[in-house]
């Protein structure tokens, strides 16, 4: 005897199509114009903000950055879904959440260029910083949602993670304990088909990310990552849905990532030119404003001037990175542990004596 | 007060703060109904509940990571890896995060947590059950590795661990769990970190240990007694930070160490501890310092392991030779 003991499928939304038609129902938060021109601006305001960034790299004013070019939506709708008391558990391409959730511009260029102050988040935040190795991030957000949970506060975990890091150990275990034990955290995977230079097809051979989540017994959903309606509507219903205590949700945004995977890549060497002509028509922004004019809501004086006040923020963070104090030496033994340990003491004095010597 | 093994004092030590801090949660595998493989954790689910000692899915690097998250938010977890030899999953986690986390954020954001493990050999378990690889997080910043080897010490030193607002490996030596008893005064008292413990005050050799080889030590330096060489024993206890004053002092007072430890001598412990003296104390020394340790070997399936394990005769022999 054989008999279907499981059955499952996978939805896929999409609101505004490529050319920033609609294709599906107005979600509730737009009905309110400021939210779409909001949503519009955060976009807006990352993509000039990482131009700058790449400028910064280029010319040898930062170290290696890794840009958000072409998946600007799915990060605006996590920032922006989220409520303050949650928290965000980035990988490192994530700009646009962290700018709504208070990280300072400034602190992103610190980052990557070479200054740890650049996590310490003067917002006071208890946001996590950016993660570097693969997946491992995907643990802490079901640890913190398991904090929320266990003061049974109403507060939500999101991670971000890229479609490679979903290869990792660390990502199957965390969607399985997060399934287990019904964490309130959200899973979202910025898939933009390149784990540097290995394509999707290379790391899966499941026909979608968001499946996965059936093998950790929740809800997996797959959205248009580049249209930032769609985006928004369905990681803001995961969020409410974990926060409610109904359990975890796996969210695939699909994009395309339309730069080198860091400064540090050449993605001509691998990423066919028709594949990125044809992703660089889809990209989130341009679409957007097409349906932004559509509604009447949108024209090129509000476009001029808001990318005159975007530029001229992204100029002032700049300034601020470059003009920001040295560290001292010092700093580099100061965190390592609440009180600084006798054998620091030692090494710290040879640090600052070596360090005065230049 | 009754007397208890080291094992009962880990139970008792973790119950002490599970009842009086509400951000202690102890997980791991199987240690909630089952108490954990050695009963580390026997009774405290059934006392404090499921939400503060639960059992987790088996996966170590998950129970790093949760860890890690958890304490981000100010619990204060307390996590078992069932044995040593399973933690190499979680090393990422260990190494990269909770080791880092107060650095890379400039303190905004640190990591209340322990990360107990029973370590060595000589129980008779199966292959990857009897590992001491405690260099590997000595080697670490932003690590603390502790390592008692008596039910006083266990409980002093994992209270003062669960308390610290900074990662503690805190490493148990399952070989002495049952060994000796001891009573021990459920007070809460904890024992500082950081320090080393004289167990035994002698003129002509420092003998330096941890964990389980503690008591070999002990035993050699009884035998040595007898045979006129007067041993002082220390009992490292925090592998780090290491607590090299007392070894200094002592070694001044002896002029001579012999350092004992059960993991593998290449990049042990008892290198740092001896090029520790060399650099310090090297005019006081009348004999160069020893090293009696595992072998460079894997550690050998369990007929040969009392082989492996540095051995009275073996810590004897090496006194000797530097008595001349």
């Amino acid at each position: 005897m054989s008999k279907v003991v499981a059955h499952f499928e996978i939805l896929y939304t999409q609101l505004l199509n490529s050319e920033g038609e609609l294709c599906g129902p107005l979600p509730k938060f737009a009905d309110d114009q400021a939210t779409l021109i909001e949503l519009y601006r955060q976009m807006v305001r990352v993509r000039l903000f990482d131009k700058k960034a790449i400028a910064l790299q280029r010319t040898g004013k930062m170290g290696t950055y890794a840009p958000i070019n072409g998946q600007e939506a799915i990060s605006t709708a996590i920032g922006h879904a989220m409520l303050p008391e949650d928290v965000f558990i980035p990988y490192y391409r994530d700009y646009a959440a962290q700018f709504q959730r208070g990280v300072k511009m400034s602190e992103i260029l610190s980052y990557w260029g070479g200054d740890e102050r650049g996590s310490q988040y003067a917002c006071n935040s208890e946001d996590l910083p950016i993660c570097v190795p693969i997946a491992s991030q995907c643990l802490h957000a079901a640890g913190v949602a398991f904090a929320f949970k266990h003061r049974q506060q109403a507060r939500v975990a999101v991670v971000c993670i890229g479609d490679g890091g979903t290869s990792e150990g660390d990502f199957y275990e965390a969607i399985n304990v997060a399934g287990v034990w019904k964490l309130p955290v959200v899973f979202v995977v910025n898939n933009n088909r390149w784990a540097i230079s290995v394509n999707l097809d290379q790391q899966t051979a499941a026909k979608t990310i968001a499946q996965k989540a059936i093998a950790a017994g929740f809800e997996g959903r797959q959205v248009d990552g580049n249209d930032i309606l769609a985006t928004r509507q369905i990681i803001g219903e995961a969020i409410e849905k974990a926060r409610r205590g109904e359990g975890p949700t796996l969210i695939e945004a699909l994009t395309y990532r339309l730069s080198d995977h860091t400064t540090a890549d050449d993605a001509t060497r691998y990423q066919p030119k028709e594949e990125v002509t044809d992703a660089s028509s889809k990209e989130p922004i341009r679409r957007f404003r097409h349906f932004l004019h559509q509604q009447q809501i949108w024209d090129e004086t509000k476009e001029k001037k808001l990318l005159e006040s975007c530029t001229e923020e992204v100029q002032q963070a700049v300034d601020e990175y470059l003009n920001k104090t040295p560290q001292p030496i010092t700093s580099i033994f100061d965190y390592h542990y609440a009180e600084l340990p006798d054998y620091f003491i030692e090494q710290r004095a040879i640090a600052v004596e070596e360090f005065n010597h230049g | 007060m009754a007397d208890i093994t080291l094992l009962e004092a880990v139970t008792q030590a973790l119950a002490y703060e599970l009842e009086q801090d509400k951000d202690v949660v102890v997980f791991g595998e199987d240690v909630g109904k089952n108490g954990g493989v050695f009963r580390a954790t026997e009774g405290l689910q059934a006392r404090f509940g499921a939400t503060r000692v639960f059992d987790s899915p088996l996966a170590e690097s998950m129970i790093a990571g949760l860890a890690v998250g958890m304490s981000l938010q100010g619990l204060k977890p307390v996590a078992e890896f069932q044995f040593m030899g399973f933690i190499y999953p979680a090393m990422n986690q260990i190494v990269t995060h909770a080791a880092r986390m107060r650095n890379r954020t400039r303190g905004r954001l640190h990591c209340p947590l322990v990360f107990r493990a029973p370590f060595g050999g000589g129980i008779r378990a199966p292959e990857h059950h009897s590992e001491s690889t405690e260099a590997l997080f000595a080697h670490i910043p932003g690590l603390q590795v502790v390592i008692p080897s008596s039910p006083k010490r266990a409980y002093g030193l994992l209270l003062a661990a669960i308390r610290n607002p900074d990662p503690v490996i805190f490493l148990e030596p399952k070989r002495i769990y049952r060994l000796v008893k001891q009573p021990v005064e459920d007070n809460g008292e904890a024992l500082p970190l950081g320090k080393c413990f004289t167990l035994h005050q002698g003129e002509d050799v420092t003998l330096v240990s941890w964990g389980a080889s503690i008591y070999e030590t002990l035993l050699a330096a009884k035998e040595l007694e007898s045979e006129g060489v007067s041993c002082e024993v220390i009992d490292v206890a925090t592998i780090k930070p290491l607590d090299i004053d007392t070894i200094l002092t002592s070694v001044e007072k002896t002029g001579r160490c012999v350092i004992v430890h059960e993991g593998a001598k290449t990049c042990g412990v008892g290198a740092e501890i001896s090029a520790m003296i060399m650099e310090n104390a090297m005019a006081d020394l009348m004999a160069p310092v020893q090293r009696v340790t595992g072998y460079d070997t894997v550690m050998p399936y369990f007929q040969l392991e009392k082989h492996y394990i540095p051995s009275v005769h073996r810590i004897k022999t090496s006194v000797l030779s530097i008595m001349e």
